[in-house]
């Protein structure tokens, strides 16, 4: 067995171990700690599946975003724990849906197996007409040229999400401010960190925003790392989180599918069909269209995690 | 065995775990994590149909992996939803759960409820 394989079935032990951990855990916090882990380990198996973009995502989005907004609801429901430990189901249930359970894996393990070794791809036809598009990075042409209008409901499904978190405040919240008000100072080294690494982290989230037009990158994950810089800073409390009825924070957030889906319309009447990009100029369009996305994804982010507006609005 | 077959075979058995854990925890954190699981098990069988659409030159099928990369995206979301309406079932009840037969707290007792 080379060293390459050994190392595969390690990953795929420690990723099971962890991932058995946050379900079996004893304690919502600890589960969800190792939920960040187990998300950060993922990330290494997809790097082995040659899937970078993906590996990018999982690890900024799957497990770092998801781990805040996890972490910071487990903090917030310990005093729900407090309370006597509630009893899951009868052992018999367990029994039933452990079997279940057990049935539905092997299923798919069988399925994974009898995959013959060359499978239907559309990868000939994605490189075929990629110098078309401009970009160097088929998964970016998926995502932007091929397969926009999937992309452009991904952007309305993030809106929506939105105003179904903002919908949970109470009614005399609505339009305020989530989280609690800026009273104390910053906290020094959490601020002093927050001081260095944003810098450095913006830059990162640009730039790989940028280079995701040729190479692994693009817009989710560049747009996932800015994201993170903002909560760091307002996790520093540095800064504040906007309020809800904030105009241009309204406008930041729908930014991204409004460009979209304008430059869609665009297309039927200046290249002649629905997404369609004008011949000659499609990488200025789709980096455009880009740019708006990560306005929208950074700041759609953070908003998702602060949660429900808990302050009254000023007026 | 591939390393393709073999982040198959935890995507499934990635599946299985997260499935016992949303039937059988009560606690909806808990169920939220677990669905997840179920998801990126999902994504990871994902993965191997790319890796084995490995064609012209590239390693990957590029389209299983934007699906995938939309699908991270779109959990995430489902996510942040969940947690806001766990958050607001604690601060309206005072518990955390989704049985039918635990007592809710006196109606107004929430912390910030209307």
């Amino acid at each position: 067995m080379s060293v390459l394989a050994a190392l595969d079935v390690g990953l795929a032990c420690v990723v099971f171990a962890v991932a058995a951990w946050t379900v079996f855990a004893p304690g919502a916090f600890a589960a969800t700690v190792g939920y960040v882990v187990y998300g950060l380990l993922l990330s290494l198996v997809w790097i082995r599946l040659f899937a970078v973009d993906v590996a990018l995502t999982e690890a900024a989005i799957g497990s770092g975003v998801t781990g805040v907004l996890l972490i910071g609801a487990a903090a917030r429901l310990r005093g729900a724990e407090a309370t006597p430990p509630e009893e899951g189901p009868s052992g018999s249930t367990r029994l039933v849906a452990a079997c279940l359970c057990v049935l539905v894996a092997a299923a798919l393990a069988a399925v994974v197996l009898l995959l013959p070794d060359q499978g239907p791809t559309l990868a000939p036809q994605a490189m075929e007409r990629l110098p078309e598009t401009g970009l160097g990075n088929p998964v970016t042409a998926v995502l932007i040229a091929y397969r926009s209008f999937d992309t452009v409901l991904e952007k309305v499904v993030l809106v929506l999400a939105v105003v179904g978190v903002w919908s949970l405040a109470a009614d005399r919240y609505w339009g305020g401010a989530p989280g609690e008000a800026r009273a104390e100072p910053p906290e020094p080294t959490l601020a002093f960190f927050a001081q260095v690494l944003a810098p450095v982290g913006i830059l990162v989230g640009v730039h790989v925003f940028w280079v995701g037009a040729d190479e692994p990158g693009g817009a989710f994950q560049g747009g996932a790392i800015l994201a993170a810089m903002w909560m760091i800073l307002m996790m520093a409390r540095l800064t504040e989180a906007p309020q809800s009825n904030a105009i241009r924070l309204r406008l930041a957030l729908v930014a991204g599918p409004v460009v979209f889906l304008a430059a869609g319309v665009a297309g039927v009447a200046v290249a002649g069909g629905f997404f369609a990009y004008p011949a000659g100029f499609e990488k200025p369009v789709i980096l455009f269209i880009e740019a708006f996305m990560v306005l929208s994804i950074a700041v759609t982010l953070p908003m998702l995690v602060a949660g429900p507006p808990r302050r009254e609005p000023r007026r | 065995m591939t390393s393709a077959t073999l982040a198959g075979l935890v995507g499934a058995a990635l599946v299985g775990l997260g499935l016992y854990g949303v039937i059988v925890d009560p606690q909806p954190l808990r169920k939220i994590l677990a669905f997840n699981l179920i998801g990126s098990g999902v994504f990871l069988v994902f993965g191997i149909v790319a890796r084995k659409g490995a064609a012209a030159g590239l390693q990957s099928d590029p389209v299983p992996q934007a699906m995938v990369i939309t699908g991270i995206v779109v959990a995430f979301a489902a996510s942040a939803l969940a947690v806001a309406l766990t958050l607001r079932l604690f601060e309206q009840t005072g518990r955390a759960t989704v049985r039918p037969d635990v007592e809710a707290k006196a109606p107004g007792a929430g912390a910030d409820s209307e």
